[in-house]
């Protein structure tokens, strides 16, 4: 959990966001390149926030990226992201099916 | 190669071909998921596209991320410009966006938009 928690703090400072999932997916990876005993290697993120707005999806994930630079850097081996605003998060929950 | 020549080659590479895809492995054998997901996508688009498998050339994977300011592979660029990694790719492609985009751009896709 170690490092799903400093993604979760650097995101959390950098973008504010209204909306934080994190999941870790590095068992889906295990024996691919970039995959090390104990995970945290391959994550998904869900970030819903108000920074994102007026900014276009490269410029939204570069948000993402460059809070977790260190990360990258440091053995997270490949980031899967969802990056929304407040009205589009909104715009989808509204299509989705009640659960 | 230093870095400057490697960039050059870049800027090269981009001019000389609309669809260019920087991946790990080739299309036939990806090496990686997200390389395989973009290949998949311009595969049912028909699209034609060079591919430049990072993995053979360290100082290309290096270059290409400072290129786009973009840190992971696979990084797919259309008429030289960064259009995006797998995420954007498959999400342009399932809204139907990635194909309005390439034919504004004027690439000839075969899969009707």
């Amino acid at each position: 959990m170690r490092v799903q928690n400093a993604i979760r703090a650097k995101l959390t400072a950098a973008l504010a966001p209204a909306a934080l999932d994190i999941v870790d997916e590095s068992h889906l990876h295990a024996g691919h390149a970039g995959a090390r005993p104990g995970g945290e290697t391959h994550f998904r993120v869900h970030v819903v926030a108000a920074a994102f707005v007026g900014k276009p999806r490269v410029e939204r994930q570069r948000l993402v990226y460059r809070a977790l630079t260190d990360e990258i850097a440091g053995g997270v081996h490949a980031l899967a992201m969802t990056t929304l605003t407040p009205e589009e998060e909104a715009a989808l929950a509204a299509k989705r099916p009640p659960a | 190669m230093s870095e400057t020549q490697v960039t050059d080659r870049i800027k090269q590479d981009l001019s000389e071909s609309p669809v260019v895809l920087y991946m790990k492995g080739s299309p036939v054998f990806p090496q990686c998921g997200f390389s395989a997901a973009v290949i998949e996508i311009l595969t049912r688009l028909g699209v034609k596209f060079k591919s430049h498998d990072v993995l053979q050339d360290p100082s290309l994977r290096q270059a290409i991320k400072e290129f786009s300011n973009w840190p992971t592979i696979p990084q797919l660029y259309i008429k030289g410009e960064f259009v995006g990694g797998c995420d954007i790719i498959r999400e342009m492609f399932a809204n139907g966006e990635l194909q309005q985009y390439l034919t504004e751009k004027g690439v000839a896709t075969t899969a009707a938009a």
